[in-house]
């Protein structure tokens, strides 16, 4: 899930200066599930829009915003709203808001600040535990993710700031360290605890990540 | 080659100092310190953007310690630099006579005075030991053969007072393993606890010439003292030193606190508890000489 905070409404109105006419798109899929571009969050920026003195023209959700073919499909079904459209808002993560890009040549812009891949530990409880690195290295260290959840990403042992089980830099957060010695601890994996791990490739995933072997395998299923 | 090296390898007790550098260009007081310091102890570390405050460089200030003819302890840490610009740091140290190399992670940035700032983290404070040791060697880390070896005593960091201390321990297990020869604690001032930490680590050590110098920072107030007890992680300050501090009036608190520091000099060196000091005055530096008189003891000699 796609953790995200709703931009103040003030950078949003600074942003949309000298337009009138804003079109809002929500996302169905994550910031549903966050609060920030759910049903609910949608018809409230129109409120608020339309407080500010500005014509809101359309909104739409897509099932999942960043799904490019899918944004296009739903932005011809609201042609008409789009038409008269300035600025497309858009209430999703990044990913969603270039998807919208993608589909219009008008002034697209964000009506959030995307955060991090949480997990979901309670309703509006969030989590960083995965960052996308590339190589998962989750069972070398116990299935917790030095990388991500130790405030440096350290892959042999807790830095010198750890104090009484918690993170130099979030007091209220546990080492990451101390977690995955007391896990390897439970399975028995002296092993784990002692090996010294290099450092990171980087570089597995090329930026921008790109990943076109699906494509390739569902044309060739289409041709064959 | 290297004075700090020698002292450390010839078995009397080292002693090592600090330098801070200046935040700006005036490097007078700075130079003062290395001048009063650098043929009074064994080696005088530099520090790297301490705390995660921008300052002057520890490799240039580092270089002018040897040009003065002292030994510099070249702090480099991991939290500015990839793994790129780390072996290039090392290889201009290694042209400016530097010999000494302490292999750090670093505060984050969140902690300094360019809280914005990205952490680089490219390489962990064990890959630098083991990068340092590949250089040695006459490879850079991608295996690449260098024109020309580095000859570096490498140093890194253990923290005693760690809470829970057994991560600690295996980092520190690691630490030896990649090859390091010294260790320099973060500050200690319990003896108890500093002589239980010690029969651990010689077990770790065991077997290696890896050598132990403790870290001491003079406490120059009753304030201070309590500030590194609440605030400071892995630093832990006995009562009983607290009161200690507390019975003198303040303008005797700094005299009081070296008193400290050189009894904990002497308890350490008689009982052979480790292999030497790192003392750590914190931009007081012009107090080291006297606090090595009190204690008895002085780099450079046997």
């Amino acid at each position: 899930m796609i953790i995200a905070k709703k931009k103040p409404f003030a950078e949003i109105l600074k942003a949309l200066e000298g337009e009138s006419k804003v079109f809002i798109v929500g996302c169905g899929e994550c910031a549903t599930q966050t609060q920030t571009g759910g049903e609910k969050e949608v018809a409230e920026m129109k409120a608020l829009l339309e407080e500010a003195g500005k014509e809101v023209v359309g909104t739409m959700i897509p099932q999942a915003t960043c799904h490019e073919l899918d944004v296009k499909r739903l932005l011809r079904e609201h042609k008409e709203a789009a038409a008269k459209a300035e600025a497309f808002l858009v209430l999703s993560c990044g990913a969603g808001t270039q998807a919208v890009r993608a589909a219009t040549d008008k002034h697209v812009l964000p009506g959030t600040d995307p955060l991090f891949l949480g997990n979901i530990q309670r309703s509006m409880d969030f989590l960083e535990k995965c960052s996308l690195c590339g190589q998962c290295v989750l069972d070398e260290y116990g299935g917790i993710c030095p990388v991500t959840r130790c405030a440096k990403g350290l892959l042999n042992g807790p830095c010198g700031g750890m104090a009484h089980g918690k993170c130099e830099v979030d007091p209220e957060m546990d080492c990451a360290w101390v977690l995955i010695h007391e896990q390897l601890k439970k399975e028995g994996r002296e092993d784990k605890r002692k090996r010294i791990h290099p450092p990171k490739n980087w570089n597995v995933i090329r930026r921008p990540g790109k990943l076109a072997e699906l494509k390739e395998k569902a044309t060739a299923k289409a041709e064959g | 080659m290297g004075k700090y090296r020698d002292a450390c390898n010839s078995g009397k007790f080292v002693i090592s100092g600090e330098i801070g550098p200046p935040k700006g260009t005036n490097v007078e007081r700075m130079l003062h310190h290395i001048d009063l310091l650098k043929d009074r102890v064994d080696g005088l570390n530099v520090t790297d953007n301490q705390s995660a405050v921008m300052r002057m460089g520890s490799l240039v200030v580092s270089g002018e310690i040897v040009r003065r003819g002292g030994d510099a302890i070249f702090q480099t840490t991991c939290r500015d630099r990839n793994r790129l610009a780390l072996q290039s740091d090392l290889l201009s140290a290694a042209f400016l006579g530097i010999t000494n190399v302490l292999c750090l992670t670093g505060d984050h940035p969140i902690v300094g005075d360019h809280k914005e700032a990205k952490g680089v983290f490219d390489f962990d404070s064990v890959h630098l030991i083991q990068c340092c040791r590949k250089m040695n060697e006459g490879y850079d880390w991608a295996g690449n053969q260098l024109d020309g070896p580095t000859d570096f005593f490498i140093g890194a960091v253990v923290t005693p007072e760690s809470d829970p201390l057994e991560p600690q321990f295996y980092k520190f297990a690691r630490k030896v393993e990649a090859g390091v020869d010294f260790i320099q604690t973060q500050a200690v001032y319990d003896m108890d606890h500093f002589q239980r930490f010690m029969e651990k680590a010689r077990e770790i050590t065991a077997g290696t010439n890896v050598k132990i110098m403790a870290g001491l920072v003079v406490l120059t107030s009753l304030g201070m003292a309590k500030y590194m007890n609440r605030s400071v992680p892995g630093i832990f300050v006995p009562d009983s030193l607290l009161e200690e501090m507390a019975s003198v009036p303040k303008e005797e608190a700094l005299r009081k606190g070296m008193e400290i520091t050189a009894r904990q000099i002497r308890f350490l060196r008689d009982n052979r508890v480790c292999d030497g000091v790192h003392i750590m005055a914190i931009g007081k530096e012009e107090i080291v000489p006297e606090i090595l008189e009190m204690a008895g003891v002085s780099g450079q000699e046997t």
